[in-house]
């Protein structure tokens, strides 16, 4: 039972609100978070890697890469620090189609950024088309800040899972915990249950 | 990398509102009793719940702006012309009222003092908030490591916690304070004009120091270009730790 403050009444927006996971509210911009300075990697130099026990399994150049088959999908995102922003268009290519012919017996990936972020998902939160490696935002080339040339898209899990300047998937047997995770914030992260920070 | 933040499941609290602080026109801190509180690094910050009547929440998060004394905090708040929660925490919530509180979060963005070696701090308008705990923690801790604060205002009369920062200044020769005024000055200011760039960064916090540690905390675009700008004149970016606020401005 929660405690009731005198006076507040809160503004309710009509519509949307079976959208909105608890404890979040709707926003029209597109807030920015990051721990450190935005990584700037010329494409040249920029790859996705695959890899299990230090053992590369697939690496594609940007070019390659971007010649991958893409998706659009329009998502709902919802962000740890509370907003939530629903309809946003993202093209990238599905996960599914990276792991595409590769035999794993793993159980969890680390997704590893430039910059040093990581964060650690389920396999299985990655596959089934739940997950893109996004270039693509409404339309435009993803920013920089937003994450670009490209990010990890996992809507269905808090918004920090969905890693910014992604370079590789490293699979896993064991769930280890990522950047976040290490500091607090919850190992799976699941909006709909407010799985924010440990013990949630 | 910090180390692994210890903490156990955070549970909600009681904040009782002890006195509302005004701080310039468009922000005021608020001094609050938690009891059950169990401590907090600077930089670190809260979860505010509050519940209406008929069941309805609304969370946000609002940065620590002082070390813990016991289960006394204070929070800054701003007030955000079409905001939910900031409007209520500024204009109507009275001593004695309460509300529900949980943290401390976050284990990266925070300064544990001499260990991280020279603190510098880069502030955009209320994103002094994280920052002024760590300069408190200096002063009160007795911290002996050099201090640098660069401090981005739109006018004099937006500079939050303006006259306990010249005491504070005034009163430390290893505390440097600088700030700029964006938008408008008084007659006589000697103070940077104009938005942050890279020479001003250059001017008020030197050549990169391999042993100093940067907090850079504000809106979105300050902190980009503060963050690049200190990355351009050789800091490490894992020495630069971001805090940002608001849209992206796209």
């Amino acid at each position: 039972m929660s405690f009731i403050t005198r006076g507040f009444r809160g503004r309710r927006e009509p519509g949307d609100s079976g959208r909105i996971p608890p404890g979040q509210y709707e926003t029209h911009d597109f807030p920015v978070l990051s721990a450190g300075p935005t990584p700037h990697t010329p494409l040249e130099s920029w790859s996705f890697t695959i890899s299990e026990g230090g053992e590369e399994l697939a690496r594609w150049s940007w070019d390659e890469f971007r010649a991958l088959p893409s998706e659009t999908v329009t998502k709902d995102i919802h962000c740890v620090t509370k907003w939530s922003k629903l309809d946003t268009t993202w093209e990238g290519v599905s996960v599914d189609t990276l792991l595409d012919g590769i035999e794993t017996g793993a159980a969890y990936v680390t997704a590893w950024c430039d910059g040093g972020y990581t964060t650690n998902l389920p396999l299985e939160d990655v596959t089934g088309g739940k997950a893109w490696v996004a270039f693509s935002y409404d339309g435009e080339p993803l920013d920089p800040e937003h994450g670009g040339p490209a990010r990890l898209l996992v809507p269905h899990l808090y918004f920090w899972k969905s890693a910014k300047w992604v370079r590789g998937l490293r699979l896993m047997d064991e769930d280890e915990p990522g950047f976040w995770e290490s500091l607090g914030y919850h190992l799976y992260g699941d909006p709909w249950r407010e799985q924010r920070y440990w013990g949630d | 990398m910090a180390g692994a933040a210890v903490l156990g499941r955070l549970s909600w609290l009681l904040a009782e509102l002890v006195e509302t602080v005004r701080e310039t026109p468009r922000v005021v801190s608020l001094v609050l009793d938690v009891p059950g509180w169990a401590g907090h690094r600077p930089g670190q910050h809260v979860d505010v719940r509050l519940t209406a009547e008929d069941g309805y929440q609304a969370q946000r998060s609002y940065s620590l702006a002082a070390p813990a004394a016991g289960e006394r905090l204070v929070i800054t708040v701003e007030q955000l012309e079409d905001g939910e929660v900031s409007p209520f925490l500024v204009e109507e919530l009275r001593p004695g009222e309460r509300f529900e509180l949980r943290g401390p979060i976050g284990g990266y963005f925070v300064w544990d003092g001499a260990a991280d070696g020279p603190l510098q701090l880069v502030a955009g308008g209320s994103g002094i908030a994280p920052l002024m705990a760590m300069l408190r923690h200096r002063a009160e801790a007795a911290v002996d490591v050099p201090a640098t604060l660069l401090y981005s205002s739109r006018t004099l009369e937006d500079v939050i916690y303006r006259e306990e920062l010249g005491r504070l200044a005034e009163g430390d020769s290893a505390l440097t304070v600088a700030h700029t005024l964006t938008r408008a000055q008084p007659d006589g200011w000697e103070g940077y004009a104009r938005r942050i760039d890279g020479e001003m960064l250059r001017e008020v916090l030197g050549p990169p120091d391999s042993g100093a540690t940067t907090f850079v905390c504000g809106p979105t675009r300050f902190v980009e270009v503060a963050a690049d700008g200190l990355v351009g004149l050789g800091y490490d970016p894992s020495r630069v730790r971001t805090e940002r606020f608001g849209p992206s401005g796209r």
